[in-house]
């Protein structure tokens, strides 16, 4: 297991190089000048002419990419261009933001995902299985921007109940300390402020729950059939096992192997995945950092940016493979 | 299986602990008296972007501005609803008959948040960092406001002295008529002499402003708390200012429906009348300082026809336009400047729509059996333009009655401006914010000859305006000027390198309890004397 993690993490470093390289090469392929934009409408030809030039931009491509690795071999992901920060001083914040909210999203998918999957599967052709089903159609092709905005409608302007946009309460803000809200308020024995926190993230959390909720439930539901179809599930049941624990002792683990994978997969999309849910919900995440460097054409930001996600995204898929023989010890790593 | 869980949850919180300490350039704030703090009497203001920076001198956004015009302030200021110059840090000026020599008399008893003393030096340094930088990308708007560096041909400060503590005489090369209007502007407010050493400035703002920097959470909010040593009396009223940016439209409105956020700006014109018709809000109106326009490329066969611009000029029905887009919300405009501006041409006559017009003109050229052309459409909403798309569609819909085939172009918005501004566009949407509130700002840097290559886009080149627009920067004498600056209007208006489209007011909502907020045409305003109720 040990050497299988260890093969595993060699072989992320040529798939990162390549996903490095192609992202390069696309935001070049944009159009579009940086120092135009950081300069603005007002700025002058020889102005614009002398920023491109210390930013490298006049160089060769293969250069400023061979600059780039060079770079990043000694842990220095660029400055940002926009705000003349290094990229590695100022990302945590945003990447922190991003983690708490499809952190808190994946626990609401999977908890409602998984269990409406089991009953659906449990009571198959019942009521609660098309209900669930059908919203789960819906779940997949609802568009996250009006789900977020009636969210906000429905359950802070009309019932009340919740904040609108948001990490915390801005007139009693939280002081980061982590940068993760649950964590700070915690540290901080601020239980009032913990309790804004957890509000202020329902609604986002629901909103970017959504797609892998639905998605998570009809995995659920159909390996959960396939699983009690199996004679060792007929046999538990013709012993007089109650169907409870038939379900959730017996038939659950097995069908969760793909189920995992599903979850895996879709916590890495929702990292990269949150910019409308962030949009919407004025949440400062990683996803709204890129999409703003993209329309300032800060390029560091886009490239390293970019990299930090896909580098969770492949080290939570190694994480979901080494899952695998937690939960089923038949399967063995070579 | 607990124990494993207990432990996992400490590597989570070490690791988190552990990458935070890495960030320490993530956000940064000084330490402030919080206790004095009342949170119910600090303004939250709703807005769709982050400041680039909270060094004025170094940016050109609006989103900056509007915070680091709550921190510190200029030698002089703008009217509180209009661009007249009203006294600042300096409370009396002279200006010497030859318009070459400009006396500040200061305020005495001014203090930079850091506790350094507001004086003549201060001010001298401030100058003397702009213009001894010779560095045109750091100080954009020095550069283009005051024709360039230190030892520039074209630079307009001679030089900036102290005479005693608290008079300043700025001698000028050449007579440069909106001077005292440039100074005013947001960039050449000053800083204080110490936070200038080293380049902290941009995180780390000190003025002499009605309100403190306290702290910035990037992409979020920025904390101002109020300046309690302020040199105005009875000022500032609020206990401080948070900025909380909020992209989307829409989801700031329902924030400050809920109360979270007490003031919004961009609001969808769409939305006036669920502000209008909401008891706890208000609607706040800022005066027009800007034009939105179609422009043509006069290089490009056929816009190279001053007919076929006239009469596509004839083919732009505005007040439609205005009605549908705008929510009325605009006034029709005629000149390439708004009518708030000194010098606008008041005399000029529209280009009324006439279609039977249009194809008069369009036979004197041999083009009655009109032409296929690409319209480039903004991909963005601006203030001067809140959907490009659907005006592209009006304007073709219009187009078409006299079987000219407009095809709708866009790219996204940084592409979009570069294309245009190498010339590919053959006929676009676009439109400018003025910054200083002078003619010159509209007419010299959207439409000379000079600018070709820069901001004007149609590139559009007419000798006579040239002289004018030159003869212009250069006159003291007021009434020169905005003859002179009428005059070019009469020439623009015939030589049609645009339609005109609208000056429109943006629009601004609020929480009911707001009081002394008056909306500044140049997009940004201290908030010194707003107050809740």
């Amino acid at each position: 297991m040990f050497a299988y993690t260890i093969r595993r993490l060699a072989t992320l470093v040529p798939v990162l190089l390549g996903m490095t390289f192609i992202v390069f090469m696309m935001i070049r392929a944009i159009p579009g000048n940086p120092a135009q934009l950081i300069l603005g409408q007002q700025a002058t030809k020889e102005a614009v002419a002398a920023l491109t030039q210390r930013l490298g931009l006049d160089q060769p491509w293969y250069t400023q990419f061979i600059d780039y690795l060079t770079g990043l071999f000694t842990g220095d992901l660029g400055v940002s261009l926009k705000t003349n920060v290094p990229i590695a001083e100022e990302v945590w914040p945003y990447l922190a933001a991003t983690i708490e909210l499809a952190f808190v999203a994946m626990v609401i998918a999977i908890v409602i995902g998984v269990n409406a999957g089991i009953i659906s599967a449990w009571f198959q052709n019942s009521w609660f299985d098309y209900t669930a089903m059908v919203l789960a159609l819906v779940g997949v092709s609802m568009p996250i921007f009006w789900l977020g905005l009636m969210e906000q409608y429905v359950f802070s302007i009309h019932l009340d109940l919740l904040p609108t946009t948001g990490r915390d309460n801005i007139r009693v803000p939280v002081d980061p300390i982590t940068h993760l809200y649950l964590i700070d308020t915690l540290i901080q024995g601020r239980m009032d402020q913990f309790a804004e926190v957890v509000k202020h993230l329902i609604l986002p959390g629901a909103a970017l729950a959504t797609i892998p909720m639905a998605i998570i439930a009809r995995m659920t539901r159909s390996s959960m059939l396939e699983v009690m179809r199996s004679d060792y599930i007929r046999t538990a049941r013709a012993k007089g096992m109650k169907m409870f624990w038939v379900v959730y002792k017996h038939s659950l683990k097995n069908a969760l192997i793909p189920v995992v994978t599903v979850i895996g997969l879709q916590t890495g999309l929702l990292l990269g995945g949150a910019i409308l849910t962030e949009t919407i919900f004025g949440w400062p995440g990683i996803g709204t950092y890129i999409y703003d460097a993209i329309s300032y054409r800060d390029y560091p930001v886009i490239q390293s940016g970019i990299l930090v996600v896909a580098t969770i995204f492949v080290l939570i898929n190694l994480l979901v493979d080494l899952l695998y023989a937690a939960i089923d010890p038949r399967i063995k790593f070579k | 299986m607990k124990k494993s869980l207990l432990t996992l949850f400490a590597l989570m919180l070490a690791l988190s602990l552990a990458l935070a300490g890495c960030s320490s350039g993530g956000d940064s704030s000084k330490g402030g008296d919080d206790d004095k703090v009342d949170p119910n009497n600090v303004m939250i203001y709703g807005r769709g972007g982050d400041s680039v920076a909270l060094d004025p001198a170094v940016v050109t956004d609006g989103e900056s501005f509007i915070v680091t015009e709550q921190i510190y302030e200029p030698l002089v200021n703008y009217g509180k609803d209009n661009t007249d110059i009203v006294p600042g840090l300096a409370k009396k000026w002279e200006i010497s008959e030859d318009g070459l020599t400009y006396t500040f008399e200061l305020e005495e008893d001014v203090k930079f948040h850091d506790g350094e003393k507001f004086n003549a030096d201060a001010v001298v340094k401030n100058f003397d960092r702009w213009a001894q930088s010779k560095d045109g990308e750091k100080f954009a708007y020095y550069g283009s406001m005051f024709g360039g560096f230190e030892g520039d041909e074209g630079h307009v400060i001679k030089d900036v002295k102290a005479e005693g503590d608290y008079k300043v005489v700025i001698t000028l090369n050449k007579p440069q008529a909106p001077f005292l209007k440039n100074v005013a502007m947001s960039p050449f407010a000053i800083a204080s002499p110490k936070s200038l050493d080293g380049d902290k400035l941009s995180k780390e703002p000190v003025g002499t402003g009605p309100f403190k920097f306290k702290s910035w959470k990037p992409n979020d909010t920025i904390v101002l708390e109020k300046n309690a040593d302020y040199w105005v009396k009875d000022m500032p009223k609020l206990d401080g200012v948070t900025f909380k940016v909020i992209k989307d439209n829409s989801s700031r409105l329902n924030a400050l429906t809920k109360g979270e956020i007490d003031l919004m700006d961009a609001l969808n014109p769409s939305d006036m009348k669920k502000v209008s018709d909401n008891s706890k809000l208000q609607l706040f109106e800022r005066p027009s300082m800007n034009v939105g326009y179609l422009g043509f490329n006069v290089e490009k066969a056929p816009f190279d026809k001053k007919e076929v611009r006239q009469a596509i000029s004839h083919l732009i029905d505005k007040q439609a336009i205005i009605d549908n887009f705008y929510e009325g919300t605009a006034e029709p405009a005629k000149n390439p400047m708004p009518p708030s501006i000194a010098g606008y041409n008041d005399e000029i006559q529209d280009r009324e729509y006439d279609e039977a017009k249009a194809k008069e003109l369009l036979k004197s050229v041999g083009m009655e059996k009109g032409f296929t052309m690409d319209l480039w459409a903004m991909p963005v909403a601006r203030p001067y333009m809140p959907n490009g798309q659907k005006v592209a569609e009006a304007i073709q819909a219009k187009l078409a009655k006299v079987n000219i085939k407009a095809n709708i172009v866009t790219f996204e918005w940084g592409t979009y401006l570069e294309k245009v501004q190498k010339g590919e566009a053959p006929m676009f949407m676009l439109g400018w914010t003025g910054d200083n509130g002078d003619a010159d700002n509209f007419l010299y840097t959207l439409l000379d000859k000079d600018t070709i290559d820069s901001n004007n886009y149609a590139r559009y080149a007419n000798e006579d305006v040239h002289k004018l627009l030159v003869e212009a920067q250069t006159t003291a004498d007021e009434a020169k000027r905005e003859e002179l600056y009428k005059q070019a209007q009469v020439i623009i208006h015939e030589d049609a390198p645009w339609v005109p489209l609208v000056h429109s007011k943006p629009q601004l909502a609020g929480a009911s309890k707001i009081k002394g907020f008056v909306p500044h045409p140049t997009g940004s305003q201290s908030f010194a004397d707003v107050s809740f109720e």
